[in-house]
């Protein structure tokens, strides 16, 4: 049962990130995005990761989609302004990824099953309560780190800020 | 195999009669609405259909379902027929994990069947904050879809305001998230039982006023509601992201916002209002020697604060004039923003010493 979920959701994954970048019109793009977020917040469900789940809604679909739908909408980007012919970079960028995954996928038999198996068990029993395990493991054993990202994010903030700001007496500039 | 079909059975049941009781909700708030903007404006409101006018609601739907549907020149057809749909699932699927009444389970054939909630996910109210959030994709895309410039206005600002409030909204309840100690809306209320001074709008150590107050105003903001119904203002937009909707499409939206309005009362009855709790200890059936139907008092207490609160957002709009567009910005970013992140830092406080001292 969860094998067909994660193939399920897997697959629209697959689907909706290439049509993101492989549709014309650039609203349907958001929607396909919208869609694959989705399909991440599903696979996070499996996981029992239901608090990343609600997150990554939340901040993706909920925010940041709506954000870039505002700007398409308002730029009214014609279709074919955005696409000049890209495909020397996606070659570029293609065949590496499509070797490193034969390479992977013929590596994958090879492997002993029973260490895989051991990876994927969680380290804590935090079924219960996954909100409480994440909000501990945040504040403690990755404190820092969380605190540098916080950081960063202020900085990006302040230059968005310092960018868009008219100084106070030329705002007709 | 039975199980799992004797479980869906009870699930799709749960369901339905969910769906019902929002749907005859809705039905009713049109009515009411009408009626108390009518009385407070020393009028009768709609006298025309039925006695007293009280079938109103019906030949209101009957009306939209036979209007011919029209769908505009130029109009992305396939969006335009999405659009409403997206605005109106997100505004059903949050009341599947609203707590209708008590916590108390009975077993058909060895299921555990929870009468009074579809569904006790452990992260309930980050999940209706989820869906509610993309409520604004069916607004922004219907407005979009319509190819005319003033549906394209409304779906635009209806975007950049349901995205400020939205975050108000989610700080307003991180208080109460933080006394309860739960994201689940059953855990919440049950931590509310025993009078109204266990409420979290009063609870000690710290009472979520202030927080309440940011509740109610950012959610009739995130509904499109008077005073914040700038997406929709007639004077000024026709009618906003649906003004190239008609029949059916525009009934959908319709009932959207109606049923956000429910769901938002609902979660404001369930976090600051103590849910399905009766104000007094325990309750009345109880002291009468009937203990099994203290449901219906308790159920009826939950009804009884949703609709003081739909109350409030009718009061409101025959009250209170449009805010201008730039009034609406800075007064949710500079001072519900500040207010709802103070709130934040003054309850975790309290918590703290309060558990300390214990």
């Amino acid at each position: 049962m969860s094998q067909l979920f994660f193939g399920y959701f897997a697959g629209m994954i697959a689907i909706t990130s290439i049509l993101v970048v492989a549709l014309r019109n650039p609203v349907y793009s958001a929607l396909s995005l919208l869609v694959m977020f989705f399909h991440v917040a599903g696979l996070f469900v499996t996981l029992h990761a239901e608090f990343l789940a609600a997150v990554q809604i939340i901040v993706y679909a909920g925010a940041i989609l709506v954000l870039y739908l505002f700007v398409v909408m308002i730029l009214n980007v014609k279709q074919d302004d955005r696409y000049h012919s890209q495909w020397r970079v996606a070659a570029f960028v293609c065949v590496p990824l499509l070797i490193e995954s034969i390479v992977l996928l013929s590596g994958a038999g090879a492997t002993d099953p029973g260490s895989r198996s051991l990876q994927s068990e969680p380290n804590d029993p935090i079924d219960t309560d996954n909100t409480l395990a994440i909000g501990k493991i945040l504040f403690s054993t990755y404190l820092f780190p969380f605190e540098v990202a916080s950081l960063v994010l202020l900085v990006a903030m302040i230059g968005a800020i310092v960018l868009a700001k008219r100084d106070i007496g030329e705002s007709d500039a | 195999m039975t199980e799992f079909g004797l479980r869906l059975a009870i699930s799709l049941t749960q369901i339905a009669a969910v769906m019902g009781v929002v749907v005859v909700t809705v039905l009713i708030l049109t009515l009411a609405e009408r009626k108390v903007l009518g009385w407070m404006q020393d009028r009768m409101g709609p006298m025309e259909v039925g006695p007293y006018g009280i079938l109103q609601p019906l030949a209101d739907a009957i009306k939209l379902f036979f209007k011919e549907d029209i769908i505009p020149a130029g109009a992305n057809k396939f969006l335009f027929t999405v659009a409403p749909i997206l605005c109106l699932i997100p505004a059903f699927i949050g009341f599947a994990v609203i707590p209708w009444g008590p916590n108390q389970t009975f077993e058909v054939n060895g299921i555990t069947v929870r009468p009074f909630v579809i569904s006790d996910i452990n992260i309930g109210i980050l999940y209706i904050l989820a869906f509610a959030s993309l409520g604004a994709y069916g607004i922004i895309l219907g407005g979009w879809a319509s190819n005319s410039k003033y549906s394209l206005l409304g779906g635009l600002r209806s975007a950049a305001q349901i995205i400020s409030y939205e975050l108000n909204v989610g700080l307003s309840i991180v208080g109460v998230l933080i006394l309860a100690g739960s994201l689940s809306l059953v855990k919440i209320t049950d931590a509310q039982a025993g009078g109204f001074w266990n409420w979290y709008l009063f609870a000690l150590p710290a009472p979520q006023i202030f927080a309440f107050v940011v509740y109610v105003i950012s959610s009739v903001a995130e509904t499109n509601r008077v005073p914040f119904d700038l997406p929709e203002a007639e004077s000024e937009l026709v009618a906003g992201f649906f003004t190239e909707y008609s029949g059916l499409r525009f009934a959908f939206f319709f009932l959207a916002e109606y049923a956000n309005m429910v769901l938002v009362s609902c979660v404001a009855a369930a976090l600051f209002l103590g849910g399905w709790n009766a104000p007094y200890p325990g309750t009345i059936m109880a002291l009468i020697g009937v203990p099994s139907l203290a449901w219906v008092e308790n159920t009826m207490w939950f009804a009884v604060k949703t609709y003081s609160f739909l109350f409030l957002f009718f009061w409101l709009r025959a009250t209170l004039p449009r805010l201008r567009y730039d009034q609406l910005m800075r007064f949710g970013w500079k001072v519900m923003l500040p207010i709802a992140l103070g709130n934040i830092v003054v309850t975790s406080l309290a918590v703290f010493f309060y558990q300390q001292m214990k």
